[in-house]
C-alpha cells in the first residue's frame, strides 16, 4: 500500500521545503520555522475536519435512509440520485435561514453555546489515530484528552437550555447534565479497564497491544466484553441519542435544550451530535474492535492487510448500530436511564476492572505479548 | 521571548482576568463560567510545565464534572442578586482581615529562605519518552502508598455520608421496583371468573341513551319505573 503512496508522499515533502524556503525569504528565519508549523498543522486539521464534516451530512442520510428501511419505508429519495444530495439541499436551506433570538434571551451566551458543543467534538479528533501513522497529535495520553474534551461537551447543552429562557430548553439542559455526569463515571471506569488491558493511554499504542496471532479473538472485546457493551451504550447515552434522548424529547418538551435555535446555531447543535457520534464509533472501533488491524489472516492478501479502511468499516458498522437502535427501542423514562447508569452499569465495570486486574496476574491472561 | 514565554503570559493573563470575573461577575451562572475557563487556562499553564497528567486530569475533573454539577446547581437557584449584597460592608471587616492573612501566609512562603523559590534551579530535561502517567502510577503506588489509600478511604467516607445525608423515604414515593415489575405473572393482575350470562334489563336505557338517563337522574326526572327520584 504505501508504495503506492511515495510519489505522493515525495512530492509533498519537496512542496514543504519549496514553501519553508519562500517562508524564510519573506519573514526571516526566526519566524519561519513557526509559521510553517502552523501553516502545515492547519492543513492536516482541514484534511480532518472537511472529511469528517461530509460524513456527518451523510451519515444523516444514511440514518433517514436505514430507519426508512427498518420501518418499510424508501426514506429521502427526491433530491439527487437515490436521495443522495439531501443533505446539501438541508444544509443549505439551514444556513439561509435566520437566527432568531429569543426575547429575555442571554445574547451571548446564546451564540456561545453552539460553539461550545461544536468545539469539543472537533478537538476530540486531534487525536484520534486512523493509521500507526496517521495522527494529527499523538500524544502519550491520548485516551485521556479524549475523555477530558468529550466531557467539556455538555457545556454547549446546559448552556443553551440556560440561555434560551425557555421553560422546555432549561428541562431539557437539566435532563442533559445529569445523564452525561452519571454516564461519564461508567464510561471512565470502561476506558480504565481498556488501558490496564493495553498498559497505555496511547491510542496507537493500544490497537497495537490488541494484534496477535488470533485475529478477531485478540481483540479487546473478548477479554473486555462487558465493558465493551457499557461502553457502546454509555456512548449512545453520552451522546444523547435514542432511546437516551430524554434531553431532546421531542414528544415531551418540543426539542429539549435547543428548541429555541434555528438556522446554522440550530445546524452546529447536529453537526456536534452526529461528529460525536462518529467520534464514539471510531474510538470503539480502536479500543475494543481492533482499529485498523484486518479480521482475516495475513495470508489473505489484500483482505489480511491492516489498513485505514477496516477502521472506516469497523466505524461505519458500529454507528449503523446506532441508527438501529434509534429505529428499534423507544425512549427510556429518566428515572430508569438514571438506575441503569448508576445501578447496573457502574457495578459491571467496577466488578469487571477487579476480575481483569487479577486475570492478568494469571496465565490464563494471553492478550498481551509484552511481559 | 519564546514562544512558550508568549504562551505563558497569554494563558496567565486569561487566567488572572477570568479568575477576577469569577468574583466580580453580576450573574452567577456567568461567574461559574469564568470559573470554567479558568480552570481550563490553569491546565494550559500546567501543560507548559510539562504535567500533561495533572493538566488533562483538572479538565477531565473540575471542567468536566464538578463545574458542571455546579452549573446545574446555580442555574436552578433563584439569586436574589440586590439582597446577596446588602451585607457587603458588614462583611468587608472580616473578608478583608482573611485575605490579608492569606497574602501574608502566601508571601511568608515564597520568600523564605528555607523554601527558597527565588534559587530553584531549573529542572533537568526530561526524556522525550516519559510517560507523565506512569511516573505518577509509580509514585502513588509505591512510595506514597499509605497516603494514597488514606486520602481513598476519606473520599469514600464522604460519598457513602453525603449518600446517607440525602438518602430519605418520601411518603409519597411510587418508585417500583423493575425486578417486581417484570417478575409479575398474569395471574396476579387478572382473575377470570366465569358465571353464568344475564339477560339485558332495559333495551330503551342501553348505549348512548344511558348517558342521558344519568343526566336526567341527577335532575328531577322520574326514573325508568315511573317514580319520582
Amino acid at each position: 500500500m504505501s508504495a503506492i503512496f511515495q510519489p505522493i508522499v515525495n512530492l509533498g515533502y519537496s512542496l514543504q521545503a519549496m514553501f519553508a524556503a519562500l517562508l524564510a525569504a519573506i519573514f526571516g528565519h526566526d519566524i519561519a520555522p513557526y509559521l510553517l508549523y502552523g501553516v502545515k498543522t492547519l492543513l492536516l486539521i482541514l484534511c480532518i475536519v472537511v472529511p469528517l464534516m461530509l460524513s456527518v451530512a451523510y451519515l444523516t442520510l444514511w440514518e433517514r435512509k436505514v430507519i426508512g428501511w427498518i420501518q418499510l419505508r424508501l426514506g429521502p429519495n427526491r433530491v439527487g440520485p437515490m436521495g443522495l444530495l439531501q443533505p446539501i439541499a438541508d444544509g443549505m436551506k439551514l444556513l439561509v435561514k435566520e437566527i432568531i433570538v429569543p426575547s429575555g434571551a442571554n445574547k451571548l451566551l446564546f451564540v456561545v453555546a453552539p460553539l461550545m458543543a461544536i468545539m469539543p467534538a472537533l478537538a476530540a479528533w486531534a487525536v484520534v489515530p486512523f493509521d500507526p501513522e496517521m495522527v494529527l497529535a499523538n500524544i502519550d495520553a491520548s485516551l485521556l484528552y479524549i475523555m477530558a474534551i468529550t466531557s467539556m461537551g455538555v457545556y454547549g447543552v446546559i448552556i443553551a437550555g440556560w440561555a434560551s429562557n425557555s421553560k422546555y430548553a432549561f428541562l431539557g439542559a437539566m435532563r442533559s447534565a445529569a445523564q452525561i455526569v452519571s454516564y461519564e463515571i461508567a464510561m471512565g471506569f470502561a476506558l480504565v479497564g481498556v488501558l490496564m488491558a493495553a498498559q497505555s493511554l496511547n491510542l496507537i499504542d493500544i490497537v497495537k497491544q490488541q494484534q496477535s496471532a488470533f485475529g478477531v479473538f485478540g481483540w479487546f472485546w473478548i477479554p473486555l466484553f462487558p465493558l465493551f457493551l457499557t461502553y457502546l451504550i454509555a456512548g449512545v447515552a453520552e451522546t444523547n441519542r435514542a432511546p437516551f434522548d430524554v434531553a431532546e424529547g421531542e414528544s415531551e418538551i418540543v426539542a429539549g435544550f435547543h428548541v429555541e435555535y434555528s438556522g446554522m446555531t440550530f445546524a452546529i447543535f447536529f453537526l456536534a451530535e452526529y461528529a460525536n457520534m462518529i467520534l464514539v464509533s471510531f474510538l470503539t472501533a480502536i479500543m475494543f474492535l481492533g482499529g485498523w488491524l484486518s479480521p482475516f489472516p495475513q495470508s489473505w492478501g489484500l483482505l489480511g492487510q491492516s489498513s485505514f479502511l477496516w477502521l472506516l468499516v469497523k466505524a461505519f458498522m458500529v454507528v449503523s448500530t446506532f441508527l438501529w437502535f434509534r429505529a428499534t427501542f423507544p425512549r427510556y423514562r429518566y428515572d430508569q436511564i438514571m438506575r441503569l447508569g448508576w445501578k447496573v452499569f457502574i457495578p459491571v465495570t467496577l466488578v469487571w476492572i477487579l476480575v481483569l486486574g487479577a486475570w492478568m496476574q494469571t496465565p490464563l491472561w494471553v492478550w498481551w505479548k509484552g511481559a | 521571548m519564546t514562544f512558550q514565554t508568549f504562551i505563558f503570559y497569554f494563558f496567565s493573563t486569561v487566567l488572572i482576568i477570568s479568575a477576577l470575573g469569577v468574583i466580580t461577575a453580576r450573574n452567577p451562572v456567568h461567574a461559574a463560567l469564568l470559573l470554567v475557563l479558568a480552570f481550563f487556562t490553569s491546565s494550559g499553564l500546567w501543560l507548559l510545565l510539562q504535567a500533561e497528567f495533572l493538566a488533562i486530569t483538572l479538565v477531565l475533573v473540575y471542567v468536566g464534572a464538578v463545574m458542571v454539577l455546579f452549573l446545574f446547581v446555580v442555574m436552578m437557584l433563584d439569586i436574589n442578586i440586590a439582597k446577596l449584597r446588602e451585607g457587603f460592608w458588614k462583611y468587608l471587616p472580616l473578608g478583608g482581615a482573611v485575605a490579608l492573612l492569606l497574602v501574608l501566609e502566601m508571601g511568608m512562603i515564597l520568600t523564605s529562605r528555607s523554601v527558597g523559590f527565588g534559587d530553584v534551579a531549573q529542572p533537568p530535561a526530561l526524556p522525550a519518552n516519559l510517560s507523565n502517567t506512569k511516573e505518577l502510577g509509580r509514585l502513588i503506588y509505591t512510595e506514597y502508598v499509605y497516603p494514597f489509600e488514606i486520602a481513598a478511604v476519606i473520599l469514600l467516607v464522604a460519598i457513602v455520608a453525603a449518600i446517607a445525608l440525602t438518602l430519605r423515604k418520601r411518603k409519597l414515593d411510587k418508585y417500583v421496583d423493575p425486578a417486581a415489575q417484570i417478575a409479575v405473572k398474569r395471574k396476579d393482575r387478572v382473575r377470570v371468573i366465569s358465571m353464568a350470562s344475564e339477560a339485558r334489563q332495559d333495551t330503551a336505557e342501553s348505549g348512548a341513551d344511558r348517558d342521558k338517563g344519568a343526566e336526567q337522574a341527577a335532575g328531577k326526572a322520574p326514573d325508568k319505573d315511573g317514580k319520582p327520584a
